[in-house]
C-alpha cells in the first residue's frame, strides 16, 4: 500500500512498471537458466539427466509450495511442514515395517499423519483465533519431538519396493515418478486457485478478510481448509522423500518449511495474502532447484552455496516489489 | 519551540494573502490533474476547496504541503516565494496539513503522537515525557479541548485523532492549516465542536484550507470558497453571495437533476420485515422497528445510538441476545451473512475500504465475491456468465473503469463506491442497508446513488438507510426512525417534517413543538 499514490488515476508508465515487475519471477527464471546453460554447459548443466534431476531434487519443496500457496494467499503462513515431512516419513516407515502393515494401510497412515497435524493447525488459527505464525512454530516443536521419539531419532529403512516406486524413486519410461507427482499436483492447484469458489475464496479471504467476511465468505473455514489441506500435503511429501531414500527419519525435510516460503514468494504470492499464482509458485520453486544445481556443479562448497542462494532470492523480491 | 498559537515569525504585512498559487500545472504520468490552477488563501480566513473526485483538491494541496512536486506554476506563503521539498519544509514554514488518512500511529500516546520525531529532550538526551505531555495538555488547552496526553491514541474516540492532528500542527507554530475531509468520521457534534474550534483559530490569525464534499457544513463554517473542475480552477467567491445550488452546479457542471431534493413517494400497508426487542452485546437494548414494502427507511441518531450496531445485527455480523425477526411475517433466523444474504437483504457497509472491498483485487473479483456460490457448478466459477453479469452492472450504474479487470484500487471514491453497491445488487436482495452509502463521494455521484435508491424501492424492494447527512437523508426516506441508546426514540414521518432543523431537533431529543 504505501508508496503508492493515494488519489489520482494511475500513469501509465506506472501500469507498464507494474506489469513488467509481475512477470519478474519469469524473467528471472529464463536468466538464471541462461547463465547457467552458457557457464556451465559443458558440466552437463543441459543435460536431460541434469535437468530431470533438478526436478526430482526440487519435487518435495515443488508439491508443498502447492499447498503453501493457498496458505499464504489466504493471510497466513505454516512453519510445520519441514517437520510433518520428517513425523509422516517415520510412521510410514514404520506402517510398512515395525507394524507390517499392508503397503495402502501404510499409505494411509502417511497421510493422515499430515492430515492430523493440519487439523490441528487449522482449528487453532481459525476457531482459537491464534496466529498461524505463533500455531505452526509450536507444531514444529511438537511434530518433531514426536517424529524423533517414535524412531528413536535412529532411521527406518523401507524395504517395500512398491512402495519407493509409485513414492519417489521409480521411472515411469524415462519419466521419474516425482515429475508426474508435481506436474499433477501442480495442475490440481492451479485449476482450484484459479477456476473454483474456493480458491476466489481464499484470496478474498487473503485481501481482506473483514470485507470477505461482509461478502458471506465463511472465512474461518477458508482458514481452517488452508491449514488442513497443508498437513496433508506435507504428509504425501514426507513419504514421497522416504521413497526417494528408501527410508524414514525425523531430520527428514528439516529447514525445508524456508525453502517453501522462499518459492511461493518468488513465485509472486503476496506474503500478506491476496495475491497469489501457482504457476509463479512453479517458476520459484524450479528457480530454487536450478540455483542449487547450479552452484553445486559450479563446484562451490556449500557454504557459499548458502550466501549465494539467500542473495539471489533478496535481489528477486526486490525486483518484484511494486512501488 | 513555543507552543504559543501566535506566529513565532515577524508579523507579516496586512491584506496579504497567507499563501497565493499562480499556474500550478500537475500531472501523473500523462495525465493532467491540474491544468493552470490559481488559488489564493487570505490571512485569517476559512476558505473552502470543493469539486468532485478527481478535481484535484488534494493534488493541489498536497503541491502546497511538499507531498508533490508541481510540474508548473509558482506559489508563495506569505508574500514569499515557496519550493517545499518535504512535508517538513512545508511545516517549517508554518504550512501544516491533517490528513484524510490520519497520519498518526494508533499505539503511541497522544503526546508521543504530537512530537513524534521531534521529540523533547532532558539534558541527559533521553526523552523527556513530562515535558511533552505538559506542552500537549497546554496545546489542547488553546484548543479548549481536556485531553490525558498519556492515553494510547487507540483508546480514544476518532474525533481525538483529529485534535491530535491538529495540535501537531500547531506545535510547529502552523499558520496555514488544510484540513481534508475533517469531519468525514465525526459525529454531528464533535463536528459542532470542530467548527467552533476552527473559527477560535481563525480569530487567533490562522488561516484554514476545508476540503470537504459537505456543502451544508462549507456554507456553515467558510468564508470564501474555490471550485475545481477538471483540474482548473472554475469559480472563487465569497460564500455570502451565492446559494448552495449556485456551488454545485460548478462542481458538477451541469444543473444536477433534482435528485437531492425530496419526491413524496406512495408505500403500501405490507410489512417486508418486522424486528421485535432485539437486544445485542453491542448496543442494541430492546430494538422494535417495522420495515413496509417499498419503503426507504431512514436511520437517524447521535454517535452511538446503534445505527451501525443496528445495520450489522441485521445482516449478522454481530450477534443476536434475544428478539425477534420476522420476514413475511415468518421468523427467521441470521446468523452470519450468508443467511442475510440467502433471505435477501445486503448490507453496503460504513467503512468501504475496510469493509466493503479488497483493494488489491480487480473491479470484477470485488463484483463477483458474493455471487460466487450461484455462479458456480461443482465448485467451478461460471465465468463468461461472471463477465456478463459485471459488464451488465457497471453499465447500469455508470461506472466509470478502462476495465473489469482494473484493480479496484485505481478507482475514484465515488466509483468504488458504485462497485460496492453494483455488487449488492447483484445479489438481487429485497432488502438493502446502506450505512453512510454517500460518505466520501462527490455531489455528482450522490445524485445517482440517490437515484439508485428511489429506483430500487420503486421495484417494491425496501431500503434502510443510516446518514449522517441530513439532507440527504431527508432526500430519500420515506419514514425516519430515531435511535437513541439501542432503542427507537421516535418514528416520523417524512411528510410531516417541514425542514431540517426539525429533524436536528429530533436527533439531539429536543422537543418541537
Amino acid at each position: 500500500m504505501t508508496g503508492r499514490p493515494l488519489f489520482g488515476r494511475p500513469s501509465l508508465a506506472a501500469l507498464k512498471a507494474f506489469d513488467w515487475r509481475q512477470y519478474i519471477i519469469y524473467i528471472g527464471f529464463l536468466i538464471v537458466f541462461a547463465v547457467f546453460a552458457i557457464t556451465l554447459g559443458e558440466k552437463g548443466f543441459l543435460t536431460p539427466t541434469n535437468l530431470l534431476n533438478v526436478v526430482r531434487q526440487t519435487a518435495i519443496i515443488s508439491i508443498m509450495a502447492v499447498a503453501m500457496t493457498f496458505v499464504i494467499g489466504a493471510g497466513n503462513i505454516d512453519l510445520s511442514v519441514g517437520a510433518v515431512v520428517g513425523l509422516s516419513s517415520v510412521t510410514t516407515a514404520l506402517a510398512l515395517g515395525t507394524w507390517g502393515l499392508p503397503l495402502p494401510a501404510a499409505v494411509v497412515v502417511g497421510l493422515l499423519t499430515g492430515l492430523i497435524v493440519g487439523i490441528a493447525n487449522g482449528f487453532l488459527v481459525a476457531y482459537v483465533a491464534i496466529p498461524s505464525f505463533l500455531v505452526t512454530l509450536g507444531t514444529l516443536g511438537i511434530v518433531n519431538g514426536a517424529a524423533q521419539w517414535l524412531s528413536n531419532t535412529a532411521p527406518i529403512p523401507i524395504e517395500n519396493d512398491t512402495f519407493t516406486f509409485i513414492f519417489g524413486s521409480g521411472d515411469i519410461g524415462p519419466i521419474p515418478s516425482l515429475l508426474i507427482w508435481t506436474a499433477v499436483i501442480f495442475v490440481i492447484g492451479h485449476v482450484v486457485l484459479r477456476k473454483t469458489t474456493y480458491g476466489r475464496r481464499v484470496l478474498a479471504t487473503g485481501g481482506n478478510a473483514v470485507a470477505a467476511r461482509f461478502s458471506g465468505v465463511d472465512t474461518r473455514r477458508i482458514g481452517f481448509l488452508v491449514m488442513m489441506v497443508m498437513g496433508l500435503v506435507a504428509g504425501l511429501a514426507g513419504m514421497l522423500l522416504a521413497g526417494r531414500l528408501h527410508s524414514g527419519r525425523f531430520e527428514f525435510g528439516a529447514g525445508d518449511e524456508l525453502s517453501v516460503i522462499a518459492a511461493v514468494i518468488l513465485g509472486g504470492t503476496s506474503l500478506f495474502g491476496g495475491r497469489a499464482t501457482v504457476i509463479g509458485t512453479l517458476l520459484g520453486s524450479l528457480m530454487i532447484g536450478l540455483i542449487n544445481n547450479g552452484l553445486t556443479l559450479a563446484s562451490l562448497p556449500t557454504s557459499q552455496q548458502f550466501i549465494v542462494r539467500g542473495m539471489i532470492i533478496i535481489l528477486a523480491v526486490s525486483l518484484a516489489k511494486k512501488r | 519551540m513555543s507552543v504559543a498559537l501566535a506566529p513565532a515569525h515577524a508579523a507579516p504585512a496586512p491584506a496579504a494573502n497567507a499563501v497565493m498559487m499562480r499556474g500550478i500545472i500537475k500531472s501523473f504520468g500523462g495525465v493532467p490533474v491540474l491544468s493552470d490552477v490559481d488559488f489564493d488563501l487570505r490571512q485569517a480566513e476559512i476558505h473552502a476547496l470543493a469539486g468532485g473526485n478527481g478535481a484535484g483538491k488534494s493534488t493541489l494541496m498536497k503541491i502546497l504541503v511538499g507531498v508533490y512536486a508541481r510540474d508548473g506554476g509558482t506559489y508563495e506563503v506569505d508574500g514569499r516565494q515557496a519550493n517545499f521539498r518535504t512535508v517538513q519544509d512545508a511545516r517549517s514554514s508554518g504550512v501544516g496539513m491533517v490528513f484524510q488518512e490520519f497520519s498518526l500511529v494508533p499505539t503511541l500516546s497522544v503526546a508521543q503522537n504530537v512530537f513524534l520525531t521531534r521529540e523533547a529532550r532532558s539534558r541527559g538526551g533521553l526523552i523527556d515525557d513530562r515535558e511533552m505531555e505538559r506542552r500537549t495538555r497546554d496545546l489542547f488547552a488553546t484548543m479548549s479541548v481536556e485531553v490525558d496526553p498519556r492515553r494510547p491514541l487507540d483508546e480514544l474516540p476518532t474525533a481525538f485523532w483529529q485534535l491530535t492532528e491538529i495540535a501537531k500542527a500547531l506545535s510547529q507554530d502552523a499558520r496555514v492549516l488544510i484540513m481534508d475531509e475533517p469531519t468525514a468520521a465525526l459525529a454531528k457534534t464533535e463536528t459542532v465542536e470542530l467548527f467552533a474550534l476552527m473559527r477560535r483559530l481563525k480569530d487567533q490569525g490562522i488561516s484554514i484550507v476545508y476540503i470537504s464534499h459537505r456543502m451544508e457544513e462549507v456554507f456553515q463554517v467558510c468564508d470564501r470558497i474555490t471550485v475545481l473542475r477538471d483540474g482548473r480552477g472554475v469559480m472563487t467567491e465569497d460564500l455570502a453571495a451565492v446559494t448552495p445550488r449556485v456551488v454545485i452546479d460548478e462542481i458538477v457542471g451541469r444543473k444536477l437533476e433534482h435528485a437531492l431534493e425530496y419526491q413524496e413517494r406512495q408505500v403500501g400497508d405490507a410489512v417486508l420485515l418486522e424486528a421485535r426487542g432485539l437486544t445485542s452485546a453491542t448496543k442494541l437494548r430492546g430494538l422494535d422497528f417495522k420495515l413496509r414494502e417499498g419503503e426507504v427507511l431512514g436511520l437517524a441518531g447521535l454517535m452511538g445510538s446503534g445505527r451501525t450496531e443496528l445495520a450489522r445485527a441485521l445482516f449478522g455480523i454481530d450477534p443476536l441476545e434475544s428478539g425477534e425477526l420476522l420476514l413475511r411475517g415468518k421468523p427467521i433466523q441470521i446468523t452470519n451473512p450468508r443467511e442475510a444474504i440467502a433471505h435477501g437483504v445486503a448490507l453496503i457497509p460504513e467503512d468501504r475500504r475496510a469493509q466493503g472491498l479488497i483493494l488489491d483485487h480487480t473491479v470484477r473479483e470485488n463484483f463477483l465475491l458474493p455471487l460466487l456460490s450461484r455462479l458456480s457448478r461443482i465448485g467451478f466459477v461460471d465465468e463468461a456468465e461472471g463477465d456478463r453479469r459485471t459488464d451488465a452492472f457497471v453499465s447500469r450504474l455508470s461506472i466509470k473503469i478502462r476495465s473489469i479487470a482494473q484493480p479496484i484500487s485505481t478507482l475514484s471514491g465515488g466509483n468504488q463506491q458504485k462497485v460496492v453497491i453494483a455488487k449488492w445488487l447483484g445479489t438481487e436482495p429485497h432488502i438493502l442497508i446502506m450505512d453512510e452509502p454517500t460518505a466520501g463521494v462527490d455531489i455528482g455521484t450522490k445524485g445517482e446513488i440517490v437515484s439508485m435508491i428511489r429506483a430500487f424501492a420503486d421495484l417494491g424492494n425496501s431500503v434502510i438507510i443510516i446518514s449522517s447527512e441530513l439532507p440527504e437523508l431527508l432526500a430519500v426516506s420515506d419514514r425516519i426512525l430515531i435511535l437513541r441508546d439501542g432503542q427507537v426514540e421516535r418514528v416520523l414521518e417524512r411528510r410531516d417534517i417541514r425542514q431540517e432543523e426539525d429533524l436536528h431537533h429530533a436527533i439531539q431529543g429536543v422537543e418541537v413543538h
